[in-house]
């Protein structure tokens, strides 16, 4: 065990160092492109002997990272913004094929002004791909976030491609506290990857990609849908199995000064660790508030987010991506069929903050608090659906 | 490693690694092209196989069927060299790992519409980097699995479902890309162009080269498509041998970067040999029409010359 400092890039830099995995394509995009810098530096020091392939775009380094983990190697790749947006297609080709690929996504918002800030819109764009997605407030989550992804991953239960996502340059730049574990533990707990079936397997031929009529593609979807429940099961066991190893504990979500809470936000990545000031702060004025931070969005935990937030008054859900269907953000809509599938009688309001990389401050969210007050109080605080937080009048 | 001797029945009586069954059209050119490549490799050796989408994936892989004897991977359209330089690398990573003990040759199949057009990029990245792999291309000169549209491997004037010739049209407006020069300027070890000639002895000799040589490599393969031609189905080999002697599709091999002619006709035949027996190009002979041929002709005698100059170099 290591206490020092370094950057969320880093931390998933260091996380590889210690899984060597054997094959990594990657094409660079801000702010990820530290990661296969990183990766690529530590093969020509002789660190590690993962294989790096440089390829031309992020819609090759997915093809290529399809390729090798079909034929059987562990495989990794990182990206953000754009270059996920690229991968779009085979994204959903890799999740079909049931290979347990592992994407270090910097969280950034895609394209409409080009900006290269912390936003969600690229993995959210991608939340149907069937992809597993675990999100992380800073980088000691990323970091034990990224040392649990194979064990999800490549679980027999599961089969499913992950993306371990930070947000950009908040965490992936940012220099923070952070404890490493040791090498030979972490070495042990990843353990080697053996798959059931794959290309290079000997005695064994086998056709990857096929393509599927109408009488068999549904029940591969099916299966591929059931995968992603047991998902769920895996993500929580493996996360005790880390946590014997070394005390951290995870969890599908975190409830900060939840259990007593009367108003609540909902957030996923950075913005949560605002959130923990803001509710400190209110708590010290009386007020009951509190943080549900969403660790992992995919499989989404619609029932036990609900169940956690069924004593609030008032919850504000903040999205930092756009849905562009006028009428909020995805968290804010998977949250709010979760709670009424939960038949939830809370006020809500779904929030748009952090677009393109803006700011929010403690006070931002203090605000929140006290129009959940409002709201739970009857009165109408918002003119709209989804109001944006912080936005130049 | 070249075979001193090329012996078609031999060769021919290795087992196929294209199963029957698949369901290519009847005297379908891209099968013809994967058949004999994959003859090309010697008995015994491993091989996995990579697919772009396109007639030949949806014809031969239909779930839960697959006609490749070999490991088969279909990714998507654009980036079957992508995929493949995926396996390859696994390949290498997990070799020296000791994970696996066997060697693999790895070759992938696209046609024109993947390889010239949308999987340009990825080929072209596959083959910058080096995997020691095979590109093969079969070109048929358009997207016949959709539907016979227009490819920037089209010829000139081709009539095709998005350049149909017309009263005001007279089919593509624009000649076809050389590809084979492409990827040749890439500086890889082996570049070919071959089509299906005489006892396929080109074919198999380039194959093997493409396959043997380390490194990567990049086969052009013409193979015409009854449908999107427009001609008899028997009529592929005699087609063949017309696009070689009007020198519409030469035959050459870019070896370490040298440009080798591997025929050269002793009577250089008019290209309206070849375009004649293609329905896709019966509008070029209507009355007044001639001027097109001519145009043609002169733009296919060109392109000869510049080979020529090329391979004297």
């Amino acid at each position: 065990m290591l206490k020092t400092r370094m950057s969320g890039n880093e931390a998933v830099a260091h996380a590889i160092k210690q899984i060597n995995p054997d094959v990594m394509p990657a094409f660079p995009i801000t702010p990820s492109t530290e990661i296969p810098q990183f990766v690529a530096t530590m093969i020509a020091n002789g660190e590690i002997d993962t294989e790096f392939i440089p390829v031309e775009s992020e819609h090759s380094s997915m093809s290529a990272a399809i390729g090798s983990s079909a034929a059987g190697a562990r495989t990794l790749t990182a990206t953000s913004s754009c270059g996920l947006a690229f991968m779009w297609e085979v994204l959903y080709v890799a999740a079909s094929n049931r290979l347990p690929i592992a994407m270090a996504v910097v969280n950034r918002g895609l394209t409409g002004p080009l900006n290269i800030n912390a936003e969600h819109s690229d993995s959210m764009g991608a939340r149907d791909s069937g992809w597993l997605q675990i999100y992380a407030e800073n980088n000691q989550e990323v970091y034990d976030n990224f040392l649990q992804a194979y064990r999800i991953a490549e679980h027999p239960d599961v089969k499913l491609p992950i993306m371990i996502c930070q947000d950009g340059f908040i965490t992936s730049h940012a220099v923070e506290n952070i404890t490493l574990w040791d090498d030979d533990k972490m070495k042990k707990f990843v353990g080697e990857y053996e798959p059931e079936h794959y290309l290079l397997k000997e005695d064994e031929v086998m056709a990857v990609g096929p393509y599927a009529a109408s009488g068999y593609c549904m029940e591969a979807k099916k299966a591929q849908a059931e995968a992603m429940k047991r998902a769920k099961k895996v993500i929580l066991d493996v996360a005790k199995e880390f946590e014997s190893i070394t005390g951290q504990s995870y969890g599908f979500f975190e409830g900060y000064r939840l259990e007593d809470a009367e108003y609540a936000i909902v957030a996923i990545g950075s913005v949560c660790g605002t959130a923990k000031d803001a509710v400190d702060a209110l708590r010290e004025k009386g007020l009951r508030a509190g943080l549900l931070k969403i660790r992992v969005f995919r499989p989404f935990p619609a029932e036990e987010i609900a169940e956690a937030l069924k004593g609030c008054r008032a919850i504000a859900i903040m999205d930092r991506s756009e849905g562009y269907n006028a009428v909020g953000g995805p968290l804010g809509a998977e949250v709010t069929a979760a709670l009424y599938r939960a038949k939830s009688q809370a006020e809500v309001v779904n929030i748009m903050y952090g677009l393109s990389g803006r700011d929010v401050r403690v006070e931002d969210l203090e605000e929140v608090f006290d129009n959940l007050v409002k709201l739970g109080d009857g009165e109408k605080v918002y003119n709209e659906t989804c109001p944006y937080l912080g936005l130049r009048e | 490693m070249e075979q001193k001797t090329f012996n078609y029945k031999q060769i021919q009586e290795r087992p196929e690694r294209l199963a029957p069954g698949h369901r290519m059209c009847a005297g379908c050119g891209g099968t013809i092209a994967v058949r004999n490549v994959l003859k090309a490799l010697h008995p015994g050796d491993k091989a996995v196989i990579g697919n772009a989408t396109g007639c030949l994936e949806v014809s031969s892989y239909m779930y839960p069927y697959t006609a490749y004897e070999d490991s088969y991977i279909h990714n998507a359209f654009e980036n079957a060299g992508a995929t493949l330089s995926g396996v390859e690398t696994a390949y290498h990573a997990l070799k020296k790992r000791g994970k696996i003990k066997e060697d693999y040759k790895f070759i992938t199949f696209g046609g024109d519409g993947g390889t010239y057009d949308i999987g340009l990029q990825s080929l072209s990245g596959a083959m910058e980097r080096g995997h020691d792999m095979v590109y093969v291309c079969y070109d048929n000169g358009a997207y016949m699995n959709t539907g016979i549209q227009r490819s920037s491997a089209t010829p000139q004037y081709a009539d095709t479902t998005t350049t149909p010739s017309g009263t005001r049209s007279d089919g593509k407006p624009q000649g076809r890309k050389d590809l084979a020069a492409i990827i040749a300027a890439h500086n890889i070890p082996y570049v070919a162009q071959t089509t299906f000639i005489g006892n396929m002895k080109d074919l198999y000799i380039k194959s093997e080269k493409a396959i043997y040589t380390p490194g990567a490599a990049f086969l052009n393969i013409m193979a015409p498509c009854p449908r999107g031609w427009k001609y008899d189905a028997p009529d592929i080999i005699e087609i063949c041998k017309l696009g070689v002697e009007t020198c519409y599709w030469p035959l050459f091999e870019v070896i370490e970067g040298k440009w080798i002619l591997n025929y050269e006709p002793k009577k250089k035949l008019p290209l309206e040999d070849f375009l004649r027996k293609q329905g896709r190009f019966k509008h070029l002979f209507k009355p007044g029409n001639e001027h097109l041929i001519e145009a043609f002709q002169a733009e296919t005698d060109r392109r000869w010359e510049e080979l020529l100059t090329r391979c004297n170099a």
